[in-house]
């Protein structure tokens, strides 16, 4: 299945698999409280038949068009359909903004956008004067666009599937034809990156790249077509594309499409998936509203949890891994795994797991160690979207909190000047109408940049430290890596987000947003009454517990010689949340240190000039769009230096 | 999208009605009719009638005189709330009246009871014909909950719910018994602006793609204004005003009695 040599493009794999596995499921979405599927040769159908209903919308071989919208089959089917006939698919992250999407499409030149539902169309036509090449939106959800008719170009999918049906009837090998004619060397997607500086940027992918090392992770870790997926992380990101369309494709699997974003950890544990990827923050998320939960149950039920808890973290991880481990801690962990672990893995829809990923983030040691003690095959890659995700990966006994694995077969990694930079079948063909920054990312032996500094340990296992161009030094010369500062203070259970500043300052500062789910439990545990986010942040009590773990993360970095002088002297609790709508965080939820430091000077400011508070009024973008003002006093408090404990002693 | 109004005889005709408890006026010599497909605004201040109004179509409250047509023909005064309910007309209510320790499924299902073909040995022995019906109804039911965008709480306890949601599931229980001539009293109250939008939304989604017949009573104007192609305006259990939303809004005697907007003497 996996041989065959004229299956190098999207469209091939896609007819391929309709001819080796016709009837089993490909796609998968739960409507009307039911799930729905599809099979391979019904996705060949629907595509094939899209596909020449696209064309005749006038979108050409080399035409750009976009695809907006939640994970649903027919958007993904879109992809597809689009590279049949040549064109290229520009996905957009679906919570986008109006004047986001108008600056990816307008770039790209889109000519057809195919889009989810009333949302998305209202978008495109805020911004319609800015996108003449548009000539039409396709939506798959009529939901509300009964109003809409006097909008030019706007057309329902099923039409244009029928026009294509027409068309196919007319003429059967039109389609096979348009299918003959792509190279593997084609352009299959421009991925805009939302990158944690500037604009957007478009990375050229062409369907070997996305193929080849695809290929090779199935075979790493043996993925097949009895293969479970969710796929509910943005359309627009790497990783989606890899999983969720060209793995899928490759290995046959069905990709499941959650009913909609509300509902996706219900659909998770309908589905269980046994293959999975979540960024960082969703483990941190199971994991805290789970401890939340547990702090309600009831005692015996809390005792029981935690002994076996203690069980898991003692043995758990080196059971998974095929250690050795005392036959008497094993039939612990296995009456564990009875009463507490299995039904803890049912509830968080993880019961089935193969493999699951994490990457984009560190993820705190607590909470990686967490979930594999659970018996959870839990592991981390390094990627990027100029790799067509792959760099570094770990194998399954090389799970480890702090490391990204060794490198991924057929990519080459090395480190220069601290930086990592990778070369191999996935690299990107450059940013699509930015040769500067091509040439600033490339280097001339066809190595990318990856801009973020790491090592390799002893083990061949690749560590990253920072952002490179974010390292910066203290005025007295010591060493300030903020991100893993950062990342230090997110792994407390308390802090969701955390900025910390120090470059060519006297010492190091940081910003914190408190985790509102676990501290709004704590503080109604204590009885203390809150209105809301800015009241919560603001509260004294609050202060002293992010103070605690901000005292740990200071005792942390006493330890490390080169860190030492880097510890934490100042914190605030911003009043407001960072948001991806205010430019704050990327739409992958990475902070913008310089967008923050500009928003918010003025706290910046009154952190350096040791002031014990400070009066500000952010503007704030509303989830409809409209701006308006926060006003707040924001507390500043100090923190103590921890000294090593060698010299303590 | 264009939407035709009447045609046929008024969904809903009420002439001369008369009621009050004990020596209490509650209506007085009300007439008012809804055309097919029409969205009829009912306000007034409290204790004008409204309410009273509504318990006489949906068959709570039987008038003390006066006539009641369906559909051009002559209603029994006396009628019990589920004959009206066949009739095909359905309700929500002021305050909230779901069953609270049922899921929103569950509550959304007890609308269907007007559709519902009876026998529990079928039901109970789970006979090809009850097996048919109940994976009709769960469908339709399922359809709501997507039109209402609540497939999230599909299987949570209404209680638990925050208002806004309990007032669509109470929507959607209304909607379920697929109505003719829907009634809803204060479908607004309490929202904040975000729900009172969504809100808006299903209530025009309705009456625009079912073509079901509206009236509502709501105290916010803006809302009434902006949706309503006509309103009654009620005084003291009469009617004093009843014309399009632009000419109520600059009617003297209606300003006087509840706009409250300051005019020259």
């Amino acid at each position: 299945m996996a041989g065959i040599p004229a299956a190098n493009t999207f469209p091939r794999l896609l007819r391929a698999n309709a001819e080796h596995m016709g009837s089993l499921p490909a796609y998968r979405e739960k409507e009307f409280g039911i799930w729905q599927t599809w099979t391979w040769s019904e996705v060949d159908d629907e595509v094939r038949f899209l596909a020449l209903g696209l064309r005749s919308l006038g979108l050409e071989r080399g035409d750009r068009f976009a695809i907006i919208g939640d994970n649903r089959p027919s958007l993904y089917w879109s992809f597809t359909a689009g590279q049949s006939i040549g064109a290229i698919p520009v996905p957009c992250y679906q919570d986008s903004v109006a004047d986001e999407i108008a600056y990816v499409c307008e770039h790209a030149g889109v000519r057809v956008a195919v889009v989810e539902d009333q949302e998305q169309v209202d978008k495109l036509i805020e911004v319609r004067d800015r996108l003449p090449e548009l000539r039409a939106i396709v939506y798959t959800d009529p939901r509300g666009l009964e109003r809409y008719d006097e909008v030019e170009g706007l057309v329902g999918v099923e039409a244009v599937v029928e026009t294509g049906r027409g068309l196919h009837g007319r003429d059967p090998e039109d389609y096979e034809r348009e299918v003959a004619r792509g190279r593997p060397t084609d352009i299959a997607a421009i991925l805009y990156t939302s990158g944690t500086t500037g604009r957007p940027k478009g990375v050229l992918l062409t369907h070997a790249n996305l193929i080849e090392p695809a290929r090779r992770a199935v075979k790493f870790d043996n993925l097949t077509r009895r293969d479970e997926v969710l796929a509910y992380l943005p359309m627009a990101w790497v990783g989606d594309f890899v999983f969720s369309i060209a793995q899928c494709h490759i290995a046959g699997f069905c990709v499941n499409c959650p009913e909609s974003p509300e509902t996706v950890l219900t659909d998770l544990r309908e589905i269980g998936p046994t293959y999975f990827f979540a960024p960082p923050r969703i483990f941190e998320n199971m994991l805290t509203s789970l401890m939340v939960r547990m702090e309600n149950a009831a005692l015996l039920k809390r005792r029981l949890f935690a002994f076996f808890l203690d069980v898991a973290r003692r043995v758990g991880c080196d059971i998974l891994d095929g250690k050795r481990v005392h036959p008497l801690q094993r039939l612990l962990y296995a009456v564990g795994n009875l009463l507490i672990y299995a039904p803890l893995r049912d509830v968080l829809g993880l019961g089935r797991i193969r493999v699951a990923y994490t990457a984009g983030e560190a993820i705190g040691p607590d909470v990686f160690r967490f979930f594999r003690s659970l018996g959870i095959n839990l592991k981390q890659l390094y990627g990027q979207t100029e790799a067509s995700v792959y760099v570094t990966i770990q194998a399954d006994a090389e799970a480890r909190a702090d490391t990204v694995g060794s490198r991924f077969p057929g990519v080459e990694v090395r480190i220069q000047d601290q930086e990592v930079q990778f070369r191999g079948d996935g690299v990107f063909q450059g940013y699509y109408r930015d040769e500067a920054a091509t040439a600033k990312t490339m280097t001339e032996d066809g190595f990318v940049r990856t801009g973020d500094a790491g090592y390799f340990d002893e083990a061949g296992h690749l560590r990253i430290v920072d952002r490179a161009k974010d390292v910066g030094a203290l005025t007295d010369g010591t060493l300030f890596a903020p991100k893993f500062i950062e990342n230090k203070l997110k792994f407390h259970a308390w802090i969701r987000e955390a900025v910390a500043f120090g470059h060519e300052r006297d010492m190091v500062c940081c910003m914190i947003n408190i985790d509102l789910e676990a501290v709004g439990d704590w503080a109604e545990r204590r009885g203390i009454a809150y209105s809301g986010y800015t009241d919560l942040a603001r509260q004294e009590e609050v202060y002293e517990l992010v103070r605690g773990g901000i005292r740990e993360v200071n005792a942390d970095l006493a330890e490390d010689p080169a860190l030492r002088g880097s510890q934490i002297r100042r914190f605030l609790i911003l009043h407001k949340e960072l948001d991806a709508d205010d430019g704050e965080l990327t739409r992958t939820r990475k902070v913008r240190r310089a967008v923050i430091g500009q928003n918010y000077g003025e706290l910046v400011e009154a952190l350096y000039a040791g002031r014990d508070s400070c009066r500000v009024v952010a503007e704030v973008t509303f989830e409809d769009g409209r701006r308006g003002t926060v006003e707040a006093d924001v507390r500043i408090w100090d923190v103590d230096a921890s000294a090593p404990m060698a010299a303590a002693a | 999208m264009k939407r035709e109004i009447g045609g046929g005889p008024p969904v809903a005709e009420l002439e001369n009605i008369h009621l009050s408890f004990g020596g209490l006026q509650a209506l007085q010599d009300v007439s008012v009719a809804v055309k097919p497909r029409e969205r009829l605004a009912i306000i007034g201040p409290n204790g004008a009638g409204k309410s009273s109004l509504f318990n006489i179509i949906s068959g709570i409250y039987t008038p003390s005189s006066g006539t009641i047509r369906h559909k051009g023909e002559a209603r029994p005064a006396r009628m019990r709330p589920y004959e009206v309910a066949r009739l095909g007309i359905a309700r929500t209510f002021q305050n909230i009246a779901l069953f609270s320790g049922m899921t929103a499924l569950d509550n959304i299902m007890t609308g269907r009871n007007s559709l519902m073909r009876r026998g529990v040995l079928g039901e109970a022995l789970q006979l090809p014909w009850a097996r048919r019906q109940e994976i009709e109804h769960r469908r339709r039911a399922e359809e709501i909950i997507d039109f209402l965008e609540i497939p999230s709480v599909r299987q949570t306890p209404v209680g638990a719910l925050p208002y806004g949601m309990q007032k669509r599931v109470e929507l959607g229980r209304a909607l379920a018994a697929e109505p003719e001539l829907l009634l809803l009293d204060e479908p607004m109250a309490g929202m904040n602006l975000e729900e009172k939008e969504d809100m808006c939304r299903f209530v025009l989604d309705v009456n625009e793609i079912h073509g079901t017949t509206l009236i509502l009573v709501e105290h916010d104007m803006g809302v009434v204004m902006d949706i309503s192609d006509r309103v009654a305006v009620f005084d003291y259990g009469r009617k004093i005003a009843d014309a399009a939303p632009d000419d109520v809004r600059r009617d003297q005697a209606v300003i006087d009695a509840y706009l409250g907007t300051a005019h020259e003497h």
